[in-house]
Parts: C-alpha cells; structure tokens; sequence
C-alpha cells in the first residue's frame, strides 16, 4: 500500500468509527447515473453557480455597498472629478485598479447569466420529458423556487453598482411597486428607507444579494440534489432501459470524472469569455443621476419579458371608490408575472389530476408522446419570445424604420394570438410525429429500395427497426383520459360531486385527446412477419449486389488494399465509422 | 444483442456480483468497443494526452503569475472585432481561463478514453413504504399524541396556536422602521405630494446650475432644468431625492401652437415648464419632437401631447406630465409660480389630479 493510500484509508476508519460511513460509500460510490445530453444542463446550472459563489466572496471583499457621494479621483480619465456613489466608485476601482478585478467582475456577471440561462432551460427540458411526474414533483416544486431566486438573485446584484442602466431598472422597479394598491407608496417606502432613492437601498440590497438570496438557493440546492440522488435519475428508454432499473455509469469513477471535467471545462469556457467578452461596462453608462437616462438601454435577458409587457399594456389607470387604480402597470409587471409562476407550481398537480393511473414515472417522455404539455410548453415559449421582442421594440423600430405605435399594436395582437397557434401547431406536430412512430413499429423503416417482384408488381422494401429506435418507440405510454361521470349511482341515488367530476373529466379528455394509440402486441408482430416476408424476397438480390465489385463512394475502381466487394467495403466503413449506440447484430 | 457485446463485459464484474452486493450487472446493450480497448498503444497515447493537458494547465498558472506581476491594469491591446480591452485583463483571463479549462480537458479526455465505458444496470424500487412500515408510523405518532395529552388538554392546544400566531409580530412590528419617518409626515403618501419648487424659484440649467433668461429658450428648443436651491438641499439632506422629483424639461413654441394648458396662466409667452419624471414608471424624459410637439419617453415610449396639456397620446402611461407654472422675475430670469399642483412621477393608491388619457 502506497503512503497515500494508507493515510485516505486511515482518515476513512476514523470517519468511519465515528459516523458508519463505510456503509453509505459501499452504497453509493457506485451508484448509476444514466447519461444523455439533456441531463446536463441541470449541471451547467449547479457548477455556474459555484462560480458565482467563487467570485461572489472575491468581489465582496473590494465593493463598497455605500451610497454616500463621493468625487471620482481614480484612473479612468473621462470621470475625473464626477460625484457619484462611493458603490460606484469602488466599482470602479475593482474595474480599473485591483489587478484582476475586472476579469472577477466579467466572470461574475457571465457566470450569473449562464447560471439563470441554465435554470431555465434545465426547467424546460424537465418539463418537456414530463420528469416532474410522480414521484419528482416535489423537486419541480422546489425548482420553481429556485429559479424565481435565481431571478431575483440576478437583478439585485445588477442594480448593486448603482450605475445609470441599473439605476434606470431601480426607478423601473420602484414605480412597479408604487402600484401595488392600498399598500404600494408603504412598501416602496420601507425598502428604500423613504423616497427614492434615498441612502440605503443598496446596503440593504447587499445583504440580500450576498447572504439571503444565496443562503435560500444554496439550500434548496442540497435539497433538491440530495432529491435526485435518493430518487434516483430518470432515463429515456432504451434496450434494457425499464421503469423499475436505472440504465449508466457508476459514479466512482466515470460519472465522477466526468461530472468534475465538466465542472472545470465550464469554468474555463466562463473565464475565456470573460477575457475576450466586455459585458456591463458600467463605467461608459457613467453614475446613476435620477434625472438623467440612457436611451436604448436594456435589461439583462431574464427581466426583459416583463419589461416588453410594461410596453404592451394599454393605459388602464382609473380612479374608482376615491382611490386610483394603477392598472397598467400593477397587471404587467405584477399580475401577470406572478399567474405564469403559481401556473409553473401547480401544472405536475394539474396534469396528475387529469389522468387515471397513479404510477411512478422514471422512464421520460419523448415532447411528441404528450402532445397537449408540449404545446402548452411551447406556448409559454412564445410568449416569452413575444414580450422579450416588445422589450426591444424602440431597437427594431429603429432598426427597421417602421412606426413605433404600429409595432406596439402588431406585438399587442402577437401577444395574445401567436401563443394559442403556437400550442395547436405544436400539438398536430406530434401528433403525426406519433402516427410515423406507429407506422414504423408496424411497418418498419422504408429503406427507398423499390423491389420488382417476378409478377411484375412493385414493393418498397421495409427494413427492421434497430432496438435503440424499437424500445423508444414501444416505451410511449398510452394515458387513459377520466371516464365520464356517472350522474347518479346503481342504486340511484345522485352524485354531489358530478358537476365537478364531469369538469375534470372533460378537462382531461381534452388534454389526452388525439392520442394516437400504439399498435397492440398483435399488430407489431404481424407488421415483423411482414417485414421479413420483404427482406426475404429482396435477399437474392442483396447477393448480387453484395459481390459486385463497385467502389463504395461510387468509383469503379478500387484502391490495391481496399476491399473488393460492396459488403466488404461497407462492413469496412461500419468498423472506421463506429457508432456509439450501434447495433451489431 | 449478439454474443461480442456481452463478450465485452470484462469479468471483473461476475465476480464482483458475488462478492459485492452493489456492484451492478453490465448491461445487455453495450456501446462498441474504442481504440482505446483494443489497442496498448492508443491507450498509451491517450493517457500521455491527458498527462500533457494537466501539465500544460500549471503553465499557464506560472503565465498567469508573470502577467500579474510584469503587467499593468492600464495596459490595453486592440483585438479585432472586439475593439481595445485591458491587455492585463485579457492576459490574466487567458492563463486563468487556460489552466482552469486544461483541467477539465484532461478529465473528460480520461474518462472518455480510458475509464470503463460498461453501461451497468442498477435495480429501482417504488418508495412507497410497506403497509407494516406505515402501520407502525401511525402507531407511534398516534401514542405520542396520546402521551403528549395533546388532545385530553384541548385548552393547551389552543392556547399554544394563539402564542405561535402572535409570537413572529414583534420581528414583523420591528420593521416598521425600516423608513425613518420624519417628524410632521403622516404617511408616504404626503411626500410625494409635493417637491421642492417653490413661488420665486429661478429655474438653473441642469448641468451647469445657471439661471435661464426667456430669451436663451428658442422656439422650439428644449431646456433641462432644476430649483435654484436643488444643491443646497442636497447638501443638507444628503441624498439625490428632491431631484428625483423636481427635474424639469422647458419647452418653447409659438403661442398659438399651443392647444390646451393645464394651467393656463402658467406658460410665459409661449415657454411651458413639465416634470421630466414619466407618469409611468418614472424614467426620465427628454426625447422631444418639436415638430410634433411629442414627448417621448425612453423607456416604454409612452407618448405625450406637449402642445395639449401634455396628455397621453399613446403609450402605456396613465397619466399627462404635471405641469409647473412658471413666469420671469424683474431681471428677466425664469422663475417658479409655486410648487406643481399635483404629485409628479409614477402613480399611486392616493394619488389626485387628472387621470386617464
Ligand atoms: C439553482 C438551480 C438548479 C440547479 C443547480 C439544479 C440542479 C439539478 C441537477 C444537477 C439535476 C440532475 C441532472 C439533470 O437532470 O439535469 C437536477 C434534476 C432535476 N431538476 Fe433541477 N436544478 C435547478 C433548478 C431547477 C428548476 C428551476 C426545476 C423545475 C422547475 C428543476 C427540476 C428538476 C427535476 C424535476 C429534476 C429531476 C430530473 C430527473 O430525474 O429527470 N430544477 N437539477
Ligand atoms: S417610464 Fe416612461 S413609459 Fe414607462
């Protein structure tokens, strides 16, 4: 035994006697991770915050969350002799003094747009192969958390260095809750410490940006990780891939080594960036002043949405009962934010309810296999695209030389007819995408091979499925809808509950409805009779064909070495060309 | 599904199966075999590969510690198509970004290559505890309740709900004074009722805080202004909070451009003053088309008539731009008839004044 071995296994007795770990690691060391590409996002997400938190405590140790005026004397020549914040200042300072400071700077902010970019589309992949379903919808729960935080997180460390862009957001964000009703002058009052913007809104920022909003989604990050690995992850079906197995690697080593790769690779990519890739350079936006504003300056992405839908909303404000009602802007910024939220949280309850099993759920749906969520994703998408174009709506206008009124109305209109096409184009997508499922489980692939029979009649010849393609296709599951309420029972006596039963009831037969269902056992074995009834005739033919002596690019001659006949050559290049999930039978 | 595949499982793994419960079989489906598999020498290779990228990861953390210490945050390089940036900047963040990405590489270069690539196939179970296992947590809960006296005593029971309510109000109460308020104010809502402009008041350009002669305004020009006494109430409270509220825009056009005013003796030969801050959210505004006489604001392009009472004309705001009457003092300088007549900026609960478009 080597020095170090003998050292990691004596720490590991002392653990041991002391807590039983050894028991755990014989557990979990090899505990199996399925692997598809998909499935790292929820990684990218958990190792770009890491490097958040990284250059987060860097940053804290130089930033001076303080907005007592002060007189630029740094460096940067075009403020010289400026007032601004000392927040702003020391800035600055990171950005032009400390030796690395701006790389920390530009790593932060990239690492924290890819962590949200992350999130989201960790979030989308979740949904559209429907792994929120029993038994992970708690953890989609606390996903939703974590990126409503992760949201938050973002926009309080942007308006931190109290520059003119995130001053502007300040102000934005501000008016927003002035019109909360009864409650909103209050509640901008105590966060700001009085009127805007007072001398304590980005101290009292700082402590949220720094230690609560991390301190929340470093927990629910544990939890929602310590979810996934007592769960176990979900895997696409696959030949041996069932419900009740987990499909992979082990972690000790390849899932660790890979994982921990991945970690490094993403935070070099990150820093690279932040080399070449200026973002937020706060010192060209000049210090936050509330009289002034930049024109054409916009928000990170992820706030961008709600901004296009401050834009968009009609000028609604009415004064009623003595009070005014500030409508325009309480709906976009605050109403409709928050109804796309509870949606999120409640949607794995509501598709469980309209539906009659109970079963848990680790194989993943392929989008095409539940055609009504994958349009409703797909409509939240557009939606999402519609406002965050509203949200540039100055830009295109000008970009585009078109009448800004006109486009507001074109982007009103889009906003509320583009989702709902989104969804019934998306829904009949899958749906003929099931039908070419069906018809290959039953009829096999068309090769494009036409084949003339002796008697003259002509035929496609129809290879069979590889079993990668068979058991992904054969995985789908067909949902039953809830069954039609019975008004009242055999013995007659009415159903209080009938009026809401038939409720859900239609609510789920329009969920599940069109469902294409799969062939029964009988017809796919059928359907392989039929296929090997046509590989069989077209055999002979294949011998020919596979001794002729033709290149395999087409040339007709051959290379001294290469092989001679067409199977040869091909056989060749299935050796030089391995597939990674290919089948070699 | 044919024989070589399973071939491949190395037979470490039967044994294992037995002598180890939670080794897991391989399973019956497996990826083609590498290079790396069939052949020492590319195996070597790749393992001198990975070598070469962790080596190279150190240099670049000795490049980085040169570039440290022998650059300076001053420096600048020009890179096409990115424009000039910090040369030490771009410098630090190569090495860094090199040494942390090497690291990486080689890993999932090792793990790749070289690692084992057997898909095994661990067994799930259903969580769902046993009908005993339930069986028994009731047992116990429903013992401790009974033993707790929980429900023999329902006046402790009830009593301990009302404490647990009342008890999180004194933090809740506490933070009441998150906003100091100043002696004499009743609410929020009085604040922002008013601004600092008062009767007299010369208007000062915004930049250099001198005083305005109605003549220096041309038709059709636009002038940013702020109360003569801005700065020396920002001295005195320390903070930006008057000028967010008492930034204005003076405009001039012809009198008879003028359709509508809202106060209607408080332009001066046809010079009108208006709060800059948008009634929307409260951007700053000062995009003027004096063709149109349009007021447009930056933000969210809300839009406002300023030749009839600065109304709405499109945009998402709800309210017109308040407007401050003016007149000239005996020196011919403009000044402020009072304060504006109602609240500038976003609206709120209680806000009075005009509304609608
Ligand atoms: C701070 C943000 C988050 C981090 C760091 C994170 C991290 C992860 C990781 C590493 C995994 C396992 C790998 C994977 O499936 O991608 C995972 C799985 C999961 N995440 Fe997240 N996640 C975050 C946010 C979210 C959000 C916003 C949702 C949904 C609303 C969500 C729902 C889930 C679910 C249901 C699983 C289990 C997936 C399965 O087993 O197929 N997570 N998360
Ligand atoms: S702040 Fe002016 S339009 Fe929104």
């Amino acid at each position: 035994m080597s020095k170090a071995e003998e050292l990691g296994g004596g720490l590991a007795t002392f653990v041991d006697e002391r807590t039983g770990s050894n028991a755990w690691m014989r557990k979990n060391l090899n505990k199996v991770f399925p692997d598809h590409w998909s499935f790292m996002l929820g990684e990218v997400a958990l190792y770009s915050f890491i490097v958040v938190l990284i250059t987060g405590v860097y940053l804290s140790l130089f930033f001076r969350p303080d907005m007592t005026e002060v007189i630029y004397q740094g460096p940067y020549v075009p403020l010289k002799g400026v007032q601004m914040s000392d927040a702003f200042n020391s800035a600055l300072e990171i950005s032009f003094e400390v030796r690395g400071g701006l790389l920390m700077r530009q790593i932060h902010h990239w690492s924290a747009l890819l962590f949200i970019g992350a999130v989201v589309v960790h979030m989308f992949r979740v949904f559209f192969t429907g792994a929120f379903r029993k038994p992970r919808e708690m953890n989609w729960t606390i996903g939703v958390t974590l990126a409503l935080m992760t949201i938050f997180a973002g926009f309080s460390g942007y308006s931190l260095p109290d520059d003119l862009v995130s001053g502007t957001g300040l102000r934005i964000a501000e008016g927003i809750m002035l019109s909360i009703p009864v409650v909103g002058t209050w509640a901008s009052f105590l966060l700001f410490g009085g009127e805007f913007p007072g001398t304590d809104f980005i101290s009292r920022l700082y402590g949220i940006h720094i230690l609560l909003l991390p301190g929340i989604i470093l927990a629910l990050v544990t939890v929602h990780l310590i979810l996934v690995w007592h769960q176990k992850h979900t895997q696409f079906a696959g030949p041996g891939r069932t419900n009740k197995n987990v499909v992979g690697y082990p972690l000790m080593p390849v899932y660790m080594a890979k994982a921990g790769g991945f970690f490094f690779l993403i935070f070099g990519v990150i820093v690279l960036i932040s080399a070449l890739v200026q973002i937020n350079p706060i010192w060209t936006f000049g210090p936050y002043v509330p009289d002034q504003v930049g024109a054409g300056t916009q928000p990170d992405w992820y706030a961008g949405w709600m901004d296009g839908a401050l834009r968009l909303f009609p000028p609604t404000e009415f004064r009623l009962f003595g009070y005014t009602w500030v409508m325009n802007i309480f709906i976009p910024a605050l109403i409709i934010p928050g109804l796309v939220s509870i949606s999120a949280y409640i949607y794995p309850w509501l598709e469980a309810k309209v539906k009659k099993d109970d079963r848990e759920h680790h194989i993943l749906d392929r989008p095409r296999d539940a055609p009504t969520r994958t349009g409703l994703g797909v409509m939240a998408i557009t939606f999402y695209v519609v406002l965050a174009i509203a949200a540039g709506n100055d830009l295109i206008a000008i970009g585009f030389d078109l009448s800004i009124n006109e486009l507001i109305w074109w982007l009103r209109i889009a906003t509320i007819v583009l989702p709902p096409i989104a969804f019934l184009v998306t829904r009949r997508i899958c749906l003929s995408l099931q039908r070419r499922d069906r018809e290959k489980l039953t009829h096999g692939r068309e090769t494009g091979r036409i084949l003339r029979l002796p008697h003259g009649e002509f035929i496609e010849v129809h290879a069979p499925l590889n079993a990668d393609e068979r058991a992904k296709i054969e995985a789908k599951v067909d949902v039953e809808a809830l069954p039609e309420p019975a008004e009242n029972d055999e013995s007659g006596v009415r159903n209080p509950d009938f009026k809401k039963e038939r409720r859900w009831s239609k609510l789920s037969g329009w969920f599940w409805r069109n469902n294409i269902e799969k062939p029964t056992d009988h017809e796919i074995e059928h359907g392989d009779e039929h296929i090997a009834e046509q590989v069989e005739l077209e055999k002979p033919l294949r011998e020919i064909e596979d001794k002729v002596v033709i290149g395999h690019d087409g040339s007709t001659l051959h290379h001294p070495g290469q092989p001679e006949t067409n199977k040869e050559q091909y056989e060749q290049w299935v050796k030089d060309h391995p597939h990674p999930k290919s089948d070699p039978s | 599904m044919s024989d070589d595949t399973t071939t491949r499982v190395p037979a470490k793994t039967d044994d294992s199966v037995v002598k180890n419960p939670y080794s897991w079989p391989a399973n019956e489906h497996q990826p083609p075999p590498r290079t790396t598999d069939l052949s020492e020498r590319a195996a070597k290779r790749a393992a001198r590969q990975v070598a070469t990228m962790f080596l190279l990861s150190g240099v670049f953390v000795a490049l980085f510690f040169v570039a440290f210490t022998y650059m300076s945050p001053t420096d600048t390089v020009e890179i096409p198509y990115l424009g000039e940036i910090g040369g030490q900047h771009v410098a630090l963040g190569l090495t860094f970004g090199m040494a942390v990405f090497l690291i990486g590489a080689g890993t999932v270069h090792w793990a790749k290559k070289l690692m084992s690539n057997v898909e095994v196939v661990q067994p799930r179970h259903d969580f769902k505890s046993t009908p005993e296992d339930t069986q028994g947590a009731l047992e116990v809960f429903e013992e401790g309740v009974e033993a707790s006296t929980w429900k023999k005593h329902p006046v402790i029971r009830r009593t301990l709900l009302f404490a647990m309510a009342l008890v999180p109000l004194p933090f809740i109460i506490s933070l009441r004074d998150l906003w100091l308020t100043p002696p004499g104010v009743p609410n929020p809502d009085a604040m922002l009722q008013y601004t600092i402009w008062t009767k007299g008041q010369r208007l000062v350009r915004d930049i250099t805080g001198e005083p305005v002669r109605a003549e220096e305004i041309p038709v059709g020009g636009l002038v940013n202004c702020n109360p003569e006494d801005l700065e020396a109430v920002e001295e005195t409270e320390g903070n930006l909070n008057a000028r967010a509220k008492a930034a204005i825009i003076v405009i001039r056009m012809e009198p008879d451009e003028i359709q509508s005013l809202q106060i209607p003796d408080g332009a001066w030969n046809g010079i009108i003053a208006f709060s800059k801050i948008c009634t929307h959210v409260g951007c700053p505004i000062s995009l003027y088309q004096q063709r149109t006489h349009e007021l447009l604001c930056p933000c969210h392009q809300s839009t406002f008539d300023l030749s009839d009472s600065a109304n709405v004309v499109f945009g998402p705001a709800g309210r017109h731009m308040p407007q401050l009457p003016i007149t000239v003092d005996d020196e011919g300088y403009l000044i402020a008839q009072s304060d504006f007549l109602e609240p500038v900026g976003p609206s709120f609960w209680t806000i009075t004044g005009e509304v609608g478009p």
